[in-house]
């Protein structure tokens, strides 16, 4: 049960939910950009929610299948083509062994998820099959894909692949400030400069990855008093300051540890979102409190358990 | 102690403002306490004055925490740091593997044998690991060593390179751009994905530099490989 790598598009790797208990050795938690489409992608075809999975960026993978399999794509778009088939999202089709499917570009975000019925298979490093691009290692040899690759999937699933109710996605919160709750050193900031975040409108810049996110405002955010910070832990989704002044979203693969202050934090439930921003796109963000943040989580978790057609 | 909720899913527990060592204890304890303790506890990362934790926040609030870190530091008096055993890392101190000691030399005014002998004769505190996986910053070097880091940051350093940054020294685990001045290289391998743990260094850990030979330095890494 294999495929095999024609084009590797822009930017492939495999990913699951993410290696978490490494922290404290420096070690990223990796793991889907966009865990939420990548469990849903799961779901419909009735593997585990966290089964590793391709996660494509800007430009797709074409690959042959040398088996037959079931598939699905969800996240952002994209103009996956089974020779002149246009293959939905979140539809869950098969791939006669010998086709070739062809993914081209992303559109409407960043990231489109590829999951194969049964789960990619790779070996486990520290109990997760997620790449991690800067340590190397992980995924698929550590690193992106590349033409020539081929990779294993598993025979079987949990459960028989279904359906997401109709309308299910609309749902889902798309083109809304994304919400975030005060940082770790949000009083570092006076409350004007604080509330420039709050206010303005933020592009992403180019030169954002996994890593973190650059974002470009049109005036910078400063802090009270030039201070140095002793480098702390970095939650997932902190938004830090630099000296510049302008914010950058850390997000999946980024450092444990850092020295610039963190003005705020993306809620845990619009994390997916996060996994969405395309170069360029425009970026806003609203304050909520940890409570509200909280519930957001849970309510979407419960979506998540009733997405389902009966 | 201050606890920060950091975000919907952390908290960060401060102990201190400045870097001192019974600050320092008290964050492995904590640390140590709930990496045994708490399966709901998903990451935990000291710094140097901190500990910040990451949590389900559906399986666990904030206030849940506060509690069991307000158990955990009332019970765990005790430092770690006497059990800690001293690791020993073999490092190559030469122009050709640590491509600054001479410009360290110069700045620290300090002939290049006495910066090698004295980087080489302190016990180091690993305070955390951060940066890249792997990668521990140690405290404790001599302050006469102290030296900025370089204007523009090497686009590669080779794995296992020993710099100094500031007061601070540490080792690169693997080949990454980096602005420490380089000041020797070990032959260990600092940082193995397949490993238990996969890591030389944990926090809380003691280690000192040993001094070794170019030709020592090429036969302990072709035992390595």
């Amino acid at each position: 049960m294999s495929v095999r790598v024609l084009k590797p598009g822009l930017s492939t790797t495999v990913q699951d939910s993410g290696r978490f208990g490494y922290a404290h050795l420096g070690i990223s938690p990796c793991g889907a950009a966009d865990a939420l489409s990548m469990r849903i992608a799961n779901l419909l075809l009735g593997n585990r929610e966290d089964a590793p999975v391709l996660e494509m960026t800007l430009l797709g993978t074409a690959l042959e299948f040398l088996s037959t399999a079931e598939i699905v794509l969800s996240g952002a778009d994209c103009d996956c083509r089974l020779g002149t088939d246009l293959i939905p999202t979140y539809t869950p089709t098969t791939i006669k062994a010998g086709a070739v499917l062809q993914c081209g570009n992303i559109t409407n975000g960043a990231r489109t998820y590829l999951a194969i019925r049964g789960g990619i298979e790779v070996p486990l490093v520290m109990s997760s099959a997620s790449t991690d691009l800067r340590g190397g290692f992980g995924g698929h040899e550590g690193r992106r894909l590349k033409a020539g690759d081929v990779l294993r999937f598993g025979a079987s699933a949990i459960s028989r692949p279904r359906l997401l109710r109709r309308n299910a996605l609309a749902d889902l919160r798309r083109g809304e400030p994304i919400r975030v709750t005060q940082g770790a050193q949000s009083d570092w900031f006076a409350p004007e400069q604080y509330q420039k975040l709050l206010a303005s409108s933020f592009r992403v810049s180019e030169q954002s990855d996994r890593a973190g996110l650059r974002l470009t405002g049109e005036s910078a955010i400063s802090l009270r008093e030039q201070k140095q910070l002793l480098t702390d832990g970095i939650p997932l989704g902190a938004i830090q300051i630099p000296q510049d002044g302008q914010p950058i979203i850390l997000f999946v693969d980024q450092q444990t540890t850092g020295g610039y202050p963190k003005i705020a934090n993306v809620i845990a439930a619009d994390m997916h979102r996060v996994g969405q921003l395309r170069p360029r796109d425009e970026v806003r963000f609203a304050e909520v409190s940890i409570p509200e943040a909280v519930e957001a989580l849970r309510v979407q978790e419960r979506w998540l358990q009733t997405a389902w057609q009966e | 102690m201050k606890l920060i909720p950091a975000s919907d899913s952390s908290l960060l527990v401060v102990f201190g403002d400045t870097i001192a060592p019974d600050t320092q204890q008290r964050i492995f304890g904590l640390f140590y306490a709930l990496q045994q303790r708490n399966v709901r506890i998903r990451n935990l990362h000291p710094g140097y004055v901190s500990l910040l934790i990451d949590f389900d926040p559906l399986a666990m609030s904030h206030a849940e925490l506060v509690e069991l870190i307000q158990a955990e530091t009332g019970r765990r008096a005790a430092a770690t740091r006497e059990n800690s055993a001293v690791i020993e890392i073999p490092v190559c101190y030469d122009a050709e593997l640590g491509p600054d000691l001479a410009d360290v030399a110069t700045h620290t005014k300090l002939p290049v044998d006495e910066v090698v002998r004295l980087h080489s004769c302190a016990t180091y505190d690993v305070c955390f690991l951060g940066f890249t996986a792997g990668f521990a910053y140690l405290g404790g070097m001599p302050p006469a060593l102290a030296t900025p880091r370089l204007a523009t940051p090497r686009r590669a350093v080779a794995a296992g390179s020993v710099g100094i940054a500031g007061v601070q020294t540490g080792i690169y685990p693997t080949e990454t751009p980096g602005g420490w001045r380089l000041i020797g290289r070990t032959p260990l391998r600092m940082f193995d994905p397949r490993r238990q743990p996969p890591t030389l260094f944990s926090p809380g850990d003691r280690a000192r530099f040993l001094p070794i030979s170019r030709k020592e330095f090429e036969r302990l890494r072709e035992e390595r490989a």
